[in-house]
């Protein structure tokens, strides 16, 4: 008899221990998010703990008087890293000047898709600053984020834009020039798979876009040229650091299609190895951002969220995306890095594709055009 | 008849221990498949159908299969060798042999990933010696196949070499004093031990392969329709928020696992009861 009644006291003791475990698991969510942004973050994330943590614990003490010290997380896409590196600590500097408070800003990067997945998820992000309208949109359903963002802030949300540009190798060895160039017989094109790359996908609508506007809306023919175009590509990596892996590393490839900022990064790194060649027509990439407003709200950093995405705009903040070669918003500051940025046509999402959900029905969704280069070639 | 029983068990508290086995499995593998099932669920029969049948996932399934399977026969007939000499022979450096086998478990699969692409990359160590030769490692179903022999050689090792160890070499000493040829002791009394290992070895590195994603993305050039493996498929999706695609193609994947495994164990049964009566 004894041994029954501890071994059901033994028993209870297991399932206890396993209750007492998944609770744990549930109520360390948040850390863990939080320590998983300022993992990547340049500066050590130890000294900061402690204070953030009262102050998100209490969104309401922080809401009416300010804590001493706050902590925002910006979850971002793979190439805005140095960007955001140089820009948290400038705002950091000036939000200190303006209200006295301590602002430690985590960076969180990773494939645009996949960071927005994991805010979904409940990543405890405050602010999102991502590739494509279209993955903040996915944040609008569940509420995370208010259904008109995009006119939270100027120039629909997006504080700076960038473009698509050629990648080509030193002295352009294929004389690589405009789209029609790239469809050639022996050119091999570098290109992320636009089903998994939100980079790809201004890639593919700037040269649908271009073969649109040769064709003169023939369609049959467009897509006879993005199959064209398609057949010259021997490797789709899944995102765009990988694409640009690919061409400067394992050196494949012809040209690159690229990020005009992404392309000047490698042009930096590698010096003249590499020529950036700027097609006739591309694409206006607009990368937005938004304040998570349910978390905003939740953890009282509203305030210093929306003054954090507003101080892009700035001319401070516009100076600091030019030099991490972003197009700048302001005339100004635009007038001054003109030489860095050459003008072309530049095609507009809104406007020539309907906006992001029309063009991910159309072109990315299963069944859409992409779909179409593949399966009927 | 109770306390009979009760003798002849090994473990003391079978009901703590069963209780615990199965609360474990619940928390770590049935809830999670469970949710599996409740995600696909926001899809229509049709629509389900629709999904894991279209063309670019049947593609998908063959590539995935197909170099897998290629890959745990590689694996098989490697994995013996390793193995093998691994139980059998003293040499200097053993024991880093040894060590060496488990590496792959070791080391974060996008980077094996990384690390055998630019090996086998046109501009390669070994690409370049194999491109002029014609041979197309990186970026063909061929790269696929060999990320995925890195992946699985421990699980065939692994389980090959345990049994190896306990085979004495009496046993093949008696078959050759009793005149056997060694071939015929190879097979007749090495062969029927080791068959069950093998198999289970087989499996192991199979079902791996089909769920490999890390090491083959970058080694497999991800082109839809003929180098696109089915994991990668999912994760397409789940970068359009397609959840319940995903997952669907998932459950799919995961029940043609789940029916081979089934089928090997079943072979494994059958042919360790037909090596041992003949």
């Amino acid at each position: 008899m004894k041994l029954k009644s501890s071994k059901k006291i033994m028993s209870f003791a297991v399932v206890a221990l396993f209750v007492a475990l998944l609770s744990a698991c549930g109520s360390n969510n948040n850390n863990n998010a939080a320590s998983s942004g300022s993992a990547s973050a340049s500066s050590s994330a130890s000294g900061t703990a402690s204070p953030s943590g009262t102050a998100s614990s209490e969104p309401s003490a922080a809401a009416t008087d300010k804590p001493k010290s706050i902590e925002l997380l910006n979850v971002s896409y793979d190439p805005t890293r140095e960007l955001y590196e140089a820009f948290n600590k400038s705002f950091a500097d000036y939000w200190k000047k303006e209200t006295g408070q301590t602002v430690k800003i985590n960076q969180s990067h990773g494939g645009s898709g996949a960071q927005a997945r994991k805010v979904l998820d409940g990543l405890e992000a405050d602010v999102v600053t991502l590739a494509l309208a279209y993955d903040i949109d996915s944040l609008t359903d569940s509420g995370l984020i208010k259904k008109d963002w995009q006119q939270s802030f100027e120039s629909n949300s997006s504080p700076y834009t960038s473009t698509i540009v050629f990648l080509v190798r030193k002295g352009n060895p294929k004389g690589l020039k405009d789209w029609n160039d790239l469809i050639k017989e022996g050119v091999q094109v570098i290109t992320p798979n636009p089903k998994t790359s939100g980079g790809a996908r201004w890639n593919y609508l700037a040269a649908w876009g271009y073969a649109q506007q040769q064709d003169g809306n023939d369609e049959a023919k467009t897509k006879d040229f993005m199959k064209k175009l398609f057949a010259n590509v021997p490797v789709l990596d899944t995102g765009a650091r990988g694409a640009t892996t690919t061409f400067v590393e394992r050196k494949i490839g012809d040209v690159l299609l690229a990020w005009e900022n992404e392309a000047y990064l490698a042009k930096k790194e590698y010096g003249d190895e590499f020529e950036i060649v700027t097609p006739s027509l591309s694409i206006l990439a607009e990368p937005p951002v938004a304040v998570v407003d349910k978390n905003a709200d939740k953890r009282g950093t509203r305030e210093v969220a929306e003054a954090y995405l507003k101080y892009l705009y700035t001319p401070e903040g516009q100076e600091i995306a030019a030099q991490n070669f972003y197009r700048p918003r302001l005339q100004e500051v635009a007038d001054k890095y003109k030489d860095q940025f050459p003008t072309l046509n530049l095609l507009t999402i809104d406007k020539d594709f309907g906006g992001w959900t029309e063009a991910q029905k159309k072109h990315f969704a299963d069944g859409g055009t992409f779909d179409e280069v593949y399966t009927k070639g | 008849m109770a306390s009979q029983v009760k003798e002849k068990r090994i473990l003391p508290g079978f009901r703590i221990t069963m209780g615990y086995s199965i609360l474990y499995l619940s928390l770590i593998v049935l809830i999670p498949l469970a949710a599996l099932i409740v995600k696909t669920a926001g899809l229509t029969l049709p629509q389900f159908w629709h999904t894991v049948t279209s063309e670019r996932v049947l593609a998908s399934y063959r590539v995935s299969l197909l170099t897998s399977l290629f890959a745990a026969l590689v694996n098989v007939v490697f994995g013996l060798i390793v193995a093998w000499v691994l139980v059998r022979y003293r040499f200097p450096g053993k024991k880093i042999v040894d060590g060496l086998i488990d590496m792959p478990f070791a080391l974060p699969t996008a980077v094996a990933g990384i690390a055998l692409t630019s090996i086998y990359a046109p501009n390669g160590w070994i690409g370049s010696l194999l491109d002029p030769l014609g041979i197309k490692v990186a970026y063909t179903p061929l790269g696929i196949t060999v990320a995925l022999i890195f992946i699985g050689l421990p699980f065939v090792v692994r389980t090959v070499q345990p049994v190896l160890h306990d085979l004495e070499n009496d046993m093949e000493e008696a078959a050759a004093l009793l005149g056997a040829h060694r071939w015929r002791t190879f097979r007749k009394v090495l062969l029927p031990e080791l068959i069950p290992p093998l198999i289970t070895g087989f499996a192991l590195a199979f079902s791996r392969g089909i769920g490999e994603y890390g090491s083959v993305v970058f080694i497999s050039g991800n082109m839809p329709m003929k180098t696109e493996i089915t994991p990668l498929l999912i994760i397409t999706k789940l970068e359009q928020f397609e959840y319940s695609q995903a997952t669907a193609i998932a459950l799919v994947l995961l029940i043609i696992s789940f029916a081979l495994l089934l089928l090997i164990n079943t072979l494994q049964r059958w042919t360790n009861r037909r090596l041992r009566t003949s």
